[in-house]
């Protein structure tokens, strides 16, 4: 029997994180990087800022875009070190690396957005 | 890798071409490969900047503030410079891709592959300009 493996998950985890990440990301950098920061638009104040992500929807989104993207980010960049660097002989300390850093920033992203003031 | 074979009677080593390292410097569609999968690495470092405005948002307004006075350091500017190109370069690559990744097929024939990536640049647009009505009106 073929040994069950854990990676066609990761692929399709790799795969709707990359369209969440190609639909959402771009304009909020370019809004919170680039517009805000150089004064060409005024960014939302604080009190519209905590309305916003105090809303239940913006939460969601908020959870569902940012751990998506780190397990799309996480996967691509083991095999970037794979292919990029070709240091396969550290497998398990790449894997470790990637997916251990997208859970615990997946589980920071849910303790920020789990208590809202 | 050892630069001279050792070859035995009964087990030839098998030929293997060394690789460089920077084997992706070679041609300009390997260059654009490795910037692509870098993607990844600006990707994670825009929902740390994010998490990072969500905690400013809730500690209060002098730590909203310092957060927005921290993105608009030269430094800060042009690290997210860099990756909007990055980002930008992943939702392209990533779009253009999507015909060969999803065949759909309408009443017997199968959709033209341009189809499929239009509509997938037409929900970034649309995607885009809903989240740029929230926060700027």
């Amino acid at each position: 029997m073929a040994k069950r493996t854990i990676e066609p998950l990761l692929w399709t985890l790799f795969s709707a994180g990359g369209v969440i990440a190609a639909l959402f990301i771009p304009i909020q950098l370019l809004l919170f990087g680039v517009v805000f920061p150089l004064g060409l638009a005024e960014a939302p104040s604080r009190e519209r800022m905590l309305g916003l992500i105090g809303h239940p929807l913006t939460r969601l989104y908020l959870f569902v875009m940012c751990t998506m993207a780190l397990l799309h980010a996480a996967h691509r960049f083991r095999f970037t070190l794979y292919d990029g660097l070709q240091i396969k002989h550290l497998n398990e300390l790449i894997n470790l690396f990637c997916y251990g850093g997208a859970i615990v920033l997946s589980i920071w992203t849910l303790v920020l957005l789990w208590h809202i003031p | 890798m050892n630069e001279t074979p050792i070859y035995t009677e009964y087990h030839p080593r098998w030929y293997r071409r060394r690789v460089s390292t920077y084997w992706w410097l070679e041609r300009s569609s390997y260059l654009l490969f490795i910037l692509r999968e870098l993607s990844s690495a600006f990707i994670a470092w825009f929902v740390v900047f994010t998490l990072l405005g969500i905690r400013a948002v809730k500690l209060g307004p002098d730590s909203y503030q310092a957060y927005l006075n921290w993105a608009a350091s030269p430094f800060l500017i042009i690290v997210n410079l860099v990756t909007l190109f990055f980002v930008v370069l992943h939702a392209a690559t990533w779009f253009n891709l999507a015909p060969k990744a999803m065949v759909v097929h309408w009443r017997g024939r199968k959709v033209p592959g341009e189809w499929i990536a239009y509509a997938n640049y037409g929900a970034w647009a649309v995607a885009s300009l809903v989240i740029a009505l929230i926060l700027l009106i």
